[in-house]
């Protein structure tokens, strides 16, 4: 256990659970930056700590849950977002932020990452996406770039992965945005923005993976991600989501892609509530 | 109605509408589900009642998210639950050890249909009482009620919200197709607030709550998110601050107590009838609708004058196994009718011990034993 | 730089002393502070931590213009960056 070192000055130090640091994440992991985001992002949005929940699905990126000082739930693979739901429901007070992982979220949680998209429950997903497996040892997934390597595609991937936003867009989230983990300040902002605005809101977060995805993709050090980031990104607010895929070596698109207005399941929720006093009439 | 919106009187109802009003009059303020043969009538009035007394109904998009939409509410604080039948149970299963593991007050109704696989889905069967106790991975303990008519499925359910609210597990009903679409007489009381119970909340300051440390009867106080309390829970294998610990003492210590929560409680679970059991040298050892056909087996045995008598039960998990060692020492026989290829019927063999025999009498499912089955049993049994 | 006049917000935007703080038993030596900063003012040690991580460290604190790039891009939340005013 290390101590903080300035205790009750730093943002990140006041929401972390500080008698589990260090944490469990590799050199150069881009979880950790995303983490420090998401509880700055909670200081700048003005909102109250204890109000937030935050669930995590099963993963690296699973593991945030049990980082953060707040009302946190680390769930099975892939179901983050039903008991999220649940938790939303049973108190719509609560501000709920899911925290996982591409695996989690996109491949065995993606019917629900859909559907939840779909009813626009109000909360916040933020989704690292490091292209690949990391807690089970780098296999390949729904996000693994075609022709990457992976440990379970030696020979390169040869599956088209999804175009995560293009998904959670056409599923009916309002709010889209992805970033890199080098976009720091845009990415803090982002949440924040995420997590005051109604409806469901979807950022991607690419980060790296030097211990396994980036060792089998010429990427051997965070750093090296971290460049590729630097030199492939291209910022484009308001782009169309369905140009935003992303293949092993072409331009990143980073940016807030959309942020448009729609009921929520809870204001329809308050509809059917009188629709069913005015039947009971 | 009254003005908590529970109803009150006597009604003609089917039996998974009966759990229904069971579940809003225990407090059941939640229910999450999917729609499958033969429980969606359990959905379907839930949808209908909850807006009107104050709870929330919401149709997932599969059986895994309902269960976990369930455990989430929980955590907010509120009584909440889900029904399905066998496909949609055997989903449910890794989920509901997450809420054993979690400790997480919740029911959970399985009304049985034939299985395996889509079975017959409109029709009865018992074939998922192992799965009630061992489908999840990992050691656990829970407890299943077995209804066997539709007012006893109105009672059971708030005993279950009642024992799940007590011991911080998710608890199970065990109905059938047979109980759940049989129209009877259902007699719904007013429930005073005393006779529910409420999961035991922490009273301590925030900064000293630990969300794993049980008291004395090894349940732990449960906080909800949102209150302060800043709480970390995980499916992992965790310590009282409810922190992962990987190591083979902490599994000990957690799985013992998760366990032994059950086990050493378990005259205050456990609950079953008996009917004329005293002189008995033959026992018909049956649940849920199989008891309706055993009963009237066991009266024309006793006609016949055989000594014949039924321990019916109504908590079959955890297993009434002290009262099954006791009355092996006094009958020859135990008859065991299940609408399955027999799964209770070893446990009652494990308790009898050699002391008693049992005899098994298994029906594949789609319908109910015909009496005179049972009572060839009963004849064989005490030959 | 000369400037023709004073500007309103000079005082709030003038670079203040900041000190770099690492935690020695967090960092594990990814090299993105030293990677990133604007100024040049972090390097890489050659001091190991008790785990064996290569340790950044501040290489010249008067290069530091308190921008905080450095502690929002930890990935072990091992950096604070904190204002030197009071002891200037």
């Amino acid at each position: 256990m290390t101590t903080p070192l300035t205790v009750g000055e730093n943002t990140v130090d006041s929401l972390l659970r500080l008698d589990r640091m260090p944490h469990i994440w590799c050199q150069g992991c881009g979880i950790g930056p995303a983490v420090g985001c998401f509880t700055r992002a909670i200081e700048s949005s003005g909102l109250d700590p204890d109000k937030i929940a935050l669930v995590s699905g099963i993963g690296c990126a699973g593991r945030a849950a049990g980082y953060v000082k707040l009302d946190s739930f680390h769930t099975t693979h892939g179901r983050a977002l039903p008991f999220a739901t649940g938790l939303k429901l049973g108190n719509p007070e609560l501000n709920l932020v899911i925290f996982s992982g591409d695996g989690d979220l996109v491949a065995i949680g993606g019917n629900h990452l859909i559907h939840s998209a779909r009813r626009n429950m109000d909360m916040t997903v933020i989704c690292i996406n490091n292209f690949n497996y990391g807690m089970t040892g780098g296999q390949a997934g729904p996000t693994t770039p075609l022709d990457a390597r992976s440990t379970t595609t030696p020979y390169g991937n040869f599956e088209y992965p999804f175009n995560v936003p293009y998904l959670v867009a056409a599923s009916g989230a309002t709010y889209v945005a992805r970033w890199t983990v080098l976009h720091v300040r845009q990415l803090e902002w982002s949440i924040a923005e995420a997590m005051t605005k109604p409806g469901f809101s979807f950022i991607e977060v690419l980060a790296p993976c030097p211990t396994l995805y980036g060792r089998m993709n010429k990427e051997p050090k965070g750093l090296d991600t971290m460049h590729s980031y630097q030199e492939r990104s291209v910022v484009r607010d308001g782009a169309d989501p369905k140009d935003v895929a992303i293949d092993s070596d072409g331009p990143i698109v980073v940016g807030k892609f959309v942020d448009i207005e729609r009921p929520t399941f809870w204001d329809q929720w308050k509809l059917l509530l009188d629709r069913a006093r005015e039947k009971k009439k | 109605m009254p003005e908590d919106g529970a109803l009150c009187g006597t009604f003609f109802m089917n039996g998974d509408v009966a759990c229904a009003e069971g579940a809003i009059s225990a407090g059941c303020r939640f229910f999450a589900g999917y729609p499958i043969t033969p429980a969606t009538e359990v959905a379907e009035r839930m949808s209908e009642r909850l807006p009107h007394v104050g709870g929330i109904y919401i149709q997932m998009e599969d059986e895994i998210a309902s269960m976990n939409a369930i455990l989430g509410a929980s955590w907010a604080g509120l009584k909440a639950m889900t029904s399905t039948s066998g496909p949609g149970f055997s989903l449910m299963m890794e989920n509901l050890g997450l809420g054993v593991m979690l400790e997480t007050p919740c029911v959970l109704v399985n009304i049985q249909r034939a299985g395996p696989s889509t079975g017959l889905p409109t029709m009865a069967a018992q074939g998922d009482m192992m799965q009630a106790r061992w489908g999840s991975h990992g050691s656990y303990e829970i407890i299943a009620l077995v209804p066997s008519s539709p007012q006893e499925i109105f009672d059971l359910t708030i005993t279950a919200f009642n024992l799940s609210e007590r011991y911080r597990v998710p608890v199970l009903v065990m109905s059938d197709e047979a109980v759940g679409h049989m129209s009877e007489k259902v007699v719904i009381p007013r429930i005073s607030p005393k006779e529910l119970v409420s999961r035991r909340r922490p009273d301590g300051t925030q900064e000293q709550y630990l969300p794993y440390k049980a008291d004395e009867d090894l349940v732990p106080p449960m906080a909800i998110a949102g209150e302060g309390y800043r709480f970390h829970v995980t499916g992992l294998t965790h310590d009282e601050r409810g922190y992962p610990v990987m190591t083979v003492e902490a599994q000990d210590q957690l799985v013992r107590r998760l366990v032994d929560k059950i086990r050493l409680n378990k005259k205050d679970i456990i609950r079953y009838e008996e009917v004329g059991v005293e002189d008995a040298e033959v026992i018909v050892c049956a649940y849920g609708i199989s008891t309706r056909v055993a009963r009237l087996a066991v009266q024309e045995a006793r006609n016949a004058g055989i000594r014949a008598g039924m321990l019916r039960l109504i908590t079959v998990w955890p297993f009434a196994e002290d009262r099954i060692r006791e009355l092996a020492q006094q009958v020859k026989a135990f008859v065991v009718p299940e609408i399955n290829y027999g799964q209770i019927v070893l446990e009652v063999e494990r308790c009898a011990a050699g002391k008693a025999s049992t005899l098994l009498v298994p029906h594949m499912g789609g319908g109910v034993h015909h009496p005179q089955t049972i009572l060839k049993a009963i004849k064989e049994a005490v030959q | 730089m000369k400037l023709w006049r004073t500007p309103f917000d000079q005082a709030e935007k003038a670079i203040r002393p900041a000190k770099v703080l690492i935690d020695k038993e967090r960092c594990k030596g990814c090299g993105y502070c030293v990677e990133f900063c604007p100024r040049g003012a972090l390097v890489m040690s050659d001091e190991l931590s008790s785990k064996g991580y290569t340790l950044a460290a501040v290489a010249d604190e008067s290069k530091c213009l308190g921008c905080g790039l450095c502690d929002i891009l930890c990935p072990e939340f091992a950096i604070h960056v904190v204002s030197n005013d009071n002891e200037s």
